[in-house]
């Protein structure tokens, strides 16, 4: 084996050579895959955080009907797994005659999955609001929405924030299973990739790292999104 | 062409034990590994705490579907010729749930109050039986409800088994696709059976939480 020394690994377990400096030529490959990964995971959190919001308030005070239609989703999204709503979404889309490409079946496939999970968050965080809050806000003349602006839903949302952040990091790893409907995002390109070169094991590596790496960029950017919105939580250095 | 008929119900229903069996081997592997590894991410000893913390934010930080591919080709690397799905299968969930585990068991043991490990200690316990009788019993309550909660994630990330040639109730439903293509009707039984297992599992872990009342203590 004589291989420039830096690029490849020689320590072969049990007579296995890692070859990394294989995967280098698709360097460029794997950087478009991680910003489709982040491209689907940024548009999923979005849509899904102001669905999500909308139904938890849907679920909080909306008519009996709407409480139980919101209830009976929120049931079955989180009782079945994404594999399959991702299946369903994709080849109901499909039966409905509508032609989408593969990376807006898995926008759409992630936005229903993860709405049911940030409206179950964000209910938390509007029943943790005192009543007294509510009857103080009446008392200084608030009208309904700006009390539902300033003090239900604003706090509602810093105080769960941390747990919404976790779901989105969750979500942009759950990403990763779009792959199955050839959505072209992260480990369909390590599919690919494992199957051009034959080096499956260094791929996955790889592709793990960045995936690692990604939930950190993701778990900082939240934070750091945090500390623009929380002026409150900024300026005292205390949770709500 | 033929259509949805009681002979892919019972395959689909032979599918659903496969699945069933998957979140056992996954589940009893995940909780002896993750306890070990919740142990470690508290002990004394401050080298076994870092990599047991390191452990478990690779595997959190790292989707299933990643760890399933590293395991099935990383066990051809260490010297099998072929991998057998379950194997690959079960030793991934076994990882993945570990990671997940472990974490939500140190939160329950760290809960439990400090007056307790101190009033313990001073009745002349050792660190085992502290454990044993003091920390853990009172962990455990705690421990219940996230627990069964987790193990509708397990039944579900099972469903990625999948993707390693493992026979369960999704695959089974991706096979039948493949004979007769009606993917609406197939995938929506295929979710009813994982809505069938999970469903329970999600309602008796809420009322154990409501019975706790963890929440609000």
């Amino acid at each position: 084996m004589t291989a420039p020394k830096g690029l490849v690994s020689t320590g072969g377990v049990m007579g296995y050579h890692f070859d990394f400096a294989a995967l280098l030529p698709y360097w460029r490959e794997f950087a478009r895959g991680v910003l489709l990964t982040l491209q689907l995971s940024a548009l999923s959190t979005v849509l899904g955080f102001v669905l999500g919001t909308i139904c938890a308030i849907g679920r909080t005070d909306g008519t009996r009907l709407i409480r139980t239609c919101i209830a009976a989703y929120v049931e079955i999204i989180r009782n079945t797994p994404l594999l399959v709503q991702i299946f369903l979404v994709y080849f109901g889309i499909a039966t409905l005659g509508i032609h989408v490409s593969a990376n807006m079946a898995a926008v759409t496939a992630l936005v229903v999955n993860v709405v049911a999970y940030t409206s179950e968050i964000v209910r938390a965080g509007l029943e943790s609001i005192h009543k007294a809050q509510l009857e103080a806000a009446d008392c200084l003349g608030l009208s309904r929405p700006q009390i539902y602006w300033h003090v239900i839903l604003r706090p509602a949302i810093e105080r769960v924030y941390p747990a919404l952040t976790s779901q989105y990091v969750l979500l942009m790893l759950a990403s990763s299973i779009t792959s199955q409907i050839s959505a072209e995002e992260l480990t369909a390109v390590a599919n690919r990739i494992q199957s051009d070169t034959f080096r499956s094991f260094e791929t996955y590596i790889i592709v793990g790292i960045l995936y690692i790496a990604l939930s950190f960029v993701v778990r900082i950017a939240f934070w750091a999104f945090g500390q623009t919105i929380f002026v409150r939580r900024r300026k005292l250095h205390t949770p709500l | 062409m033929a259509s949805f008929s009681s002979t892919h119900f019972l395959f689909l229903a032979v599918a659903a034990l496969w699945t069933l069996g998957l979140t056992a081997i996954a589940f009893v592997g995940g909780g002896l590994v993750g306890f070990a590894v919740a142990l470690a991410r508290i002990s004394g000893n401050r080298i076994l705490r870092i990599t047991a913390a390191v452990y478990i934010q690779i595997i959190q930080g790292t989707p299933l579907l990643i760890l399933l591919f590293l395991i099935y080709f990383g066990v051809a690397v260490i010297g099998f010729k072929t991998v057998p799905a379950i194997l690959a299968a079960g030793v991934g969930l076994t990882v993945y749930s570990s990671g997940f585990l472990a974490e939500i068991w140190r939160g329950c043991i760290q809960a439990v109050p400090s007056t307790q490990w101190e009033a313990a200690e001073c009745l002349a316990l050792t660190r085992w039986q502290r454990m044993t009788r003091v920390i853990l019993p009172q962990a455990l309550r705690m421990a219940t409800a996230p627990t069964v909660g987790f193990l509708v994630q397990i039944v579900k990330n099972t469903s990625l088994a999948s993707v390693v040639g493992f026979v369960e109730l999704a695959q089974a439903g991706k096979l039948i696709n493949n004979s007769i293509f009606e993917p609406f009707t197939i995938f929506i039984v295929v979710a009813g059976f994982y809505f069938a297992i999970c469903y329970p599992l999600s309602a008796w872990s809420r009322n154990l939480e409501r019975k706790l009342n963890v929440s609000h203590r």
